[in-house]
């Protein structure tokens, strides 16, 4: 049945919203096709693209919150002020708790893309926007970079002394290579689940989101769309809810893990 | 025959073209966007353009601004905290001088109402004193001339005794001897 409908004019590209596109130009068909070195038409890493865009929207909302909504220095804040101080206390209050006190040297850092994310997975919410966190390269980037400082401030804080966080000195002697070993693969695969878990979160809830959106138009070519129809659109508005959650989970569970893991470099002791 | 050669290559070349964009577009849509390798380079440098902006934009207006604010904020609170213990401090103080002025007005009222009894007292007692020794010179008169009186009286009973005495002598037809009876009146009225 499902395919019948398919070939009667119901369209799935749930993953359309995702293309990269340069903004002033379409990139022609076949002029990009670097399995066979065909790469004239291929994006310029300097064009301006759909995501410039969307990261520049997502700069403005920054931009907008905290420093046009703290414009007043208000002892007592306006709405705008309150949220962006909330915004400030909540990670303040995170790298504090997790990474401890040495750790706020780094709360701009994080703050910073705690900011990104945060920003870029509710913008990304707009219907028609590109959500740039459902890229893997860039939560690839961000964990790469956060996983290089991670790793260098542990050098630099500890020396050799920081090859302690895969040396469980609480376990028994002999176990102790074998969980090395896990430690060590552990440590490298975090960039990965780190980068992963966000794109895949974003880019999961809106390919669904629009997977139902394409049921949608049902009730105009067949008869089962009078069920179908307001059941995805329900759908619709379901997943948009959970998504809503979703994009701050993301954002909080990235900041935190990031937190984690400079707690780690600056106390590799367990 | 050449114009035939042109056209059959320019439909080869045409056709070629044809595939070569089926398979590119194929090749677009068929997979996901995050894996299409050539938008990276693209992406890596937005991203690493716009957190760099943000960082910008955050450690050089927003964070030192929103520390300042919740700083001051913080000031704010305990100075006023500081000025509220030492306002209620002074307000202990007052209320104990208040007391104190209280108790000792109500000491000197004392005093005074004391004062003025005592005072009130001394001219009683004088005015006490002076009605007293009238009363007493008035009562001294008095019996001074109750005792005149009762003297008096008692000198006329004796006269009247010995003029009755005399003539009842006389209507019993003798003769009164006017010593003896002065001397019987004289022994009766003192028995």
């Amino acid at each position: 049945m499902a395919t019948e409908e398919h070939s009667d004019g119901l369209t799935f590209h749930p993953m359309d919203q995702f293309k990269i596109q340069p903004l002033f130009r379409e990139i022609e068909p076949g002029s990009c096709v670097p399995a066979e070195d065909i790469v004239h038409g291929c994006l310029k890493w300097y064009e301006p693209t759909n995501a410039t865009l969307w990261m520049g929207l997502t700069l403005l909302a920054i931009f907008a919150l905290f420093v046009l909504g703290t414009r007043g220095r208000a002892i007592i804040p306006s709405r705008l002020q309150s949220v962006a101080e909330l915004g400030y206390g909540f990670v303040h209050k995170m790298v504090e708790d997790v990474a401890g006190k040495d750790g706020l040297k780094f709360f701009p850092y994080i703050f910073t893309l705690f900011c990104f994310i945060v920003f870029s997975n509710f913008l990304g919410l707009i219907p028609g926007a590109l959500t740039t966190t459902s890229h893997i390269a860039v939560t690839a980037f961000m964990a790469v970079a956060v996983f290089l400082t991670v790793t260098l401030v542990g050098f630099v804080k500890n020396g050799a002394g920081f090859l302690g966080l895969f040396w469980v000195s609480s376990a028994p002697l002999a176990l102790r290579p074998v969980l090395a070993l896990i430690e060590v693969i552990s440590y490298f695969v975090r960039p990965v689940s780190h980068s992963i878990r966000l794109a895949g979160n974003m880019m999961a809830g809106h390919a669904v989101i629009k997977v139902f959106a394409a049921f949608a138009p049902l009730v105009l070519i067949s008869g089962i769309g009078i069920a179908v129809t307001p059941l995805s659109i329900l759908a619709i508005v379901a997943m948009y809810a959970l998504e809503i959650l979703v994009a701050f989970i993301q954002a909080y569970v990235f900041t935190i893990l990031t937190c984690v893991y400079l707690k780690d470099a600056l106390h590799p002791h367990h | 025959m050449a114009n035939t050669t042109t056209e059959a290559a320019g439909a080869v070349t045409e056709a070629t073209g044809h595939a070569a964009e089926a398979a590119g577009h194929a090749a677009q849509s068929a997979g996901m966007p995050q894996l299409d390798f050539s938008t990276f380079g693209n992406q890596i440098f937005w991203l690493a353009v716009a957190l760099a902006l943000i960082y910008f934009v955050l450690t050089r207006v927003a964070l030192p601004r929103i520390g300042g604010i919740l700083a001051d904020r913080q000031g704010k609170i305990t100075s006023d905290i500081a000025a509220a213990e030492e306002l209620k401090l002074k307000a202990e103080a007052a209320e104990k001088a208040y007391n104190q002025a209280l108790i000792d007005a109500r000491a000197e009222a004392n005093k005074i109402v004391a004062e003025a009894r005592a005072e009130i007292q001394k001219d009683l007692d004088k005015a006490t004193a002076k009605a007293d020794a009238e009363i007493a010179a008035k009562a001294a008169e008095s019996a001074k001339r109750i005792e005149e009186i009762r003297a008096g009286a008692a000198e006329n009973v004796a006269v009247v005794a010995k003029d009755t005495a005399e003539a009842i002598v006389a209507a019993l037809g003798g003769k009164a001897d006017v010593g003896a009876v002065a001397d019987a009146v004289a022994s009766r009225l003192k028995g």
